[in-house]
């Protein structure tokens, strides 16, 4: 149930909130050295995404390219980008691509497998934990087109990697099945951040509530739902806030099928890329950037109300 | 003093001759002879080896923020573009008049100074011009029983001698006509274009842009018939390194006949440093005029077209040093250094009396004589880029299956209305 309350959604746990009505830091340490404090950071934050973020609001009214004469005098359109963009099956197919790539692969592939890693793993001292988990951040912090390098080898038709293991198998992955392809990839890449913040938060459930329950006679599946996934719901949804966030602003399934076969990995960055700086309609390609921007903030919103509902 | 000289060629990469005649010839050559006159003045080599259009791209943004190298080598076509964008200026602007006194100008003939000029004014020097053909694998076209002289004279005899290697040699792809967004600019320029020449149009017609007319259906159409009767290869056209994947497929006789212009034939199958190195070139491709849809059905009338571009030289109007960019300039196009060029690789350079004592490539001699005198160019525009896309996606559509020819041409003329405004197409939209 959705409360009212002004405290700020504070992240994982829920129990340290202060209790509402207390002074902050503000009162103690008057407001305008609290507010000192806090200048730098707004500054920046002004000046890298709030100040962005209204100049794409802006370049998304006018006609701005990246050559010829609207580069130096754009005029303003109004909202002719945004119908322009209503209109355009290529937009409606790259919204419905984008949706299922960010469901795919952060909110199924990542967040199930992230979470499967940690609790397989929670109570392993041997050191073949520190091997997987080595080995699902390396996925992680390997460059993006290293990366892409790499899986193009592994899903090649002819002399792929994956083929081979299969033994007799000629599939083009990436021209037979794109968005699965592109969805593994992803899933693949980026679990690491979800094990990592599971395994924090499930060596955060206190052991005796696992006792008690399991001296009650609950089943392994019973725990998880009755005792572990309440405790940890904060760290859940944080995370599935940052991965559904980044997955829906992530070009990197440009550098493994440049958006096709025929636009059917054609994610929004990759379609923002496309028509903004190839085709150089820069109003255009911000005009679409502002829905991305919208499109985020929804994510966003949902995420925090989640949190902020305490059942 | 230092100049940094940009080129879209890398050592053991994309024209890896261009780069190491810069790096190892040019640059040495013109510091020494910058030494003799007294000056002190370093060139860096500033070498990509990307996709044209991402080059295009950072040179635009880099060139926005008042950056970028002193003298860079932009595709002819964008001239236009970056000149309206203010991001260059007309040579004697940035240098002085003395450049018009530079006696290489006399050996460029003038259609392909029009390569660097934008409304009457010099940006740059032209490198050079190339022209559009169609290769051949003579090899493949003996075992499928075809002349190895072949020369369609229509669309239809291209595809009637696509069936029979088809049916001949099903290991084979028969022919690949570049279409989809993947491979860029190269889909508009090495297919949609040429064969639009080959319906008696181009691109703008009576000062209006060809949007669905019978002509876009027809080449859309032909496409159609390309790549739904499996002539050619859609995955290679659909894929994201597709175009290197037909180089090399080519290389290996595995694709019959190819559109390509001569930078294939000189950086890419070329036996001696190329991309796809064939080793027996020489005598196994051949190739011929990309033919009209009908005979003299081609632009003006004629019998086959083709479509010509080529780079050009320019020096960015940021540069410090505008004096000693001009004779970098110079020295790049002159007839000493551009003949120690063509000796390492044969091109079709700017210079008459370069090409005359040195054109010896069976090819280029070709393209010279028999493409030149019927080629055309593309429009060099700020909309033209998102034209080439609209051009690219339906393209893709209709070689992926999606579009038939009609609804392709009915979505691209949509999207070419939308890219010059409606005012500006012809044809129902």
């Amino acid at each position: 149930m959705p409360t009212t309350s002004p405290a700020p959604a504070e992240a994982p746990g829920g129990d340290a909130q202060p209790p509402r009505g207390e002074p902050g830091a503000a009162a103690v340490l008057g407001r305008p050295a609290a507010g000192a404090f806090v200048a730098p950071a707004l500054l920046l934050i002004a000046a890298f995404l709030v100040f962005p973020a209204l100049w794409t609001l802006y370049l998304g009214l006018t006609d701005y390219r990246l050559t010829g004469a609207a580069a130096v005098n754009p005029s303003f359109v109004g909202l002719d980008n945004y119908t322009q963009a209503l209109s355009d099956p290529q937009f409606r197919n790259s919204l419905v691509v984008t949706a299922l790539f960010v469901f795919g692969s952060a909110v199924i592939g990542q967040t199930f497998l992230g979470f499967a890693l940690a609790w397989t793993m929670r109570d392993w001292r041997s050191p073949l934990r520190s091997v997987v988990e080595v080995l699902v951040i390396v996925a992680w912090i390997l460059p993006g087109s290293v990366v892409a390098f790499l899986w193009i080898a592994f899903l090649d038709g002819q002399s792929g990697t994956l083929n081979a293991l299969l033994g007799g198998v000629d599939t083009e992955w990436l021209l037979e099945t794109p968005l699965l392809a592109v969805i593994v990839f992803n899933t693949w890449r980026g679990t690491a951040f979800s094990m990592l913040l599971y395994g924090a938060a499930l060596s955060a459930v206190p052991p005796s509530h696992l006792e008690t329950a399991r001296l009650a006679g609950a089943s392994a599946f019973q725990q998880l739902r009755d005792v572990v996934l309440p405790t940890i719901r904060g760290h859940i949804l944080t995370s599935l806030l940052l991965i559904s966030l980044w997955t829906f602003n992530d070009f990197t399934p440009y550098l493994l099928t440049r958006g096709g076969p025929n636009f059917r990995t054609d994610v929004l960055p990759v379609f923002i890329f496309r028509n903004a700086i190839s085709s150089g309609q820069l109003g255009y390609g911000a005009a679409i950037s502002t829905v991305v921007l919208g499109v985020n903030l929804v994510i966003a919103l949902f995420y925090l109300r989640l949190l902020r509902e305490r059942t | 003093m230092t100049l940094k000289l940009q080129a879209n060629a890398v050592k053991g990469g994309k024209n890896a001759t261009e780069a190491s005649w810069l790096q190892d010839w040019v640059i040495p050559n013109f510091q020494k002879l910058m030494a003799d006159q007294g000056k002190q003045v370093t060139v860096q080599y500033a070498g990509t080896g990307a996709d044209d259009e991402d080059v295009k791209t950072q040179l635009a943004l880099d060139l926005r923020t008042g950056g970028g190298p002193d003298v860079f080598t932009p595709d002819g076509p964008w001239v236009g573009e970056f000149a309206q964008a203010g991001f260059l200026k007309p040579l004697d602007e940035v240098v002085g008049s003395e450049v018009n006194d530079w006696d290489g100008w006399s050996q460029i003939p003038r259609p392909v100074t029009g390569i660097v000029e934008f409304e009457g004014k010099r940006y740059g020097i032209p490198v050079g011009t190339d022209g559009r053909v169609l290769f051949f694998n003579k090899q493949l076209f003996a075992r499928a029983g075809l002349p190895t002289n072949w020369q369609p004279k229509s669309w239809d005899e291209v595809l009637q001698a696509g069936r029979q290697l088809k049916a001949r040699l099903p290991d084979v792809t028969p022919i690949q006509i570049n279409a989809g967004t993947a491979m860029g600019e190269a889909t508009t320029a090495q297919g949609f274009i040429p064969l639009l020449y080959g319906t008696g149009k181009n691109l703008i017609d009576g000062g209006k842009w060809l949007g669905d007319t019978p002509e876009t259906q027809a080449v859309l159409g032909f496409y159609q018939q390309l790549y739904g009767q499996d002539l050619g290869d859609a995955r290679l056209q659909l894929r994201a390194d597709g175009r290197d994947r037909s180089f090399a497929q080519f290389a290996d006789d595995k694709i019959a006949v190819l559109l390509e212009g001569d930078y294939f034939w000189r950086s890419v199958i070329n036996p001696d440093g190329g991309l796809a190195p064939m080793k027996d070139r020489d005598q196994a491709v051949g190739w011929a005029l990309i033919p009209a849809r009908q005979p003299g059905g081609g632009l003006n009338g004629q019998d086959f077209v083709s479509l010509s571009g080529g780079a050009g030289r320019v020096i960015n109007p940021n540069t410090k040093a505008p004096k000693e960019a001009w004779e970098l300039l110079k020295f790049l196009n002159s007839k000493e250094a551009l003949t120690n060029w063509v000796q390492r690789e044969p091109r079709i350079t700017s210079r008459t009396d370069v090409n005359q004592a040195n054109l010896k490539d069976p090819l280029l001699s070709f393209i010279s004589r028999r493409v030149l005198p019927i080629t055309a160019t593309r429009p060099g525009s700020a909309v033209y880029p998102q034209v080439s896309l609209a051009i690219q996606t339906a393209t893709e559509n209709v070689a992926a299956g999606r579009s038939d020819a009609r609804e392709a041409a009915g979505r691209l003329g949509a999207a070419i209305a939308k890219a010059v405004g409606a005012d500006n197409v012809t044809g129902a939209s």
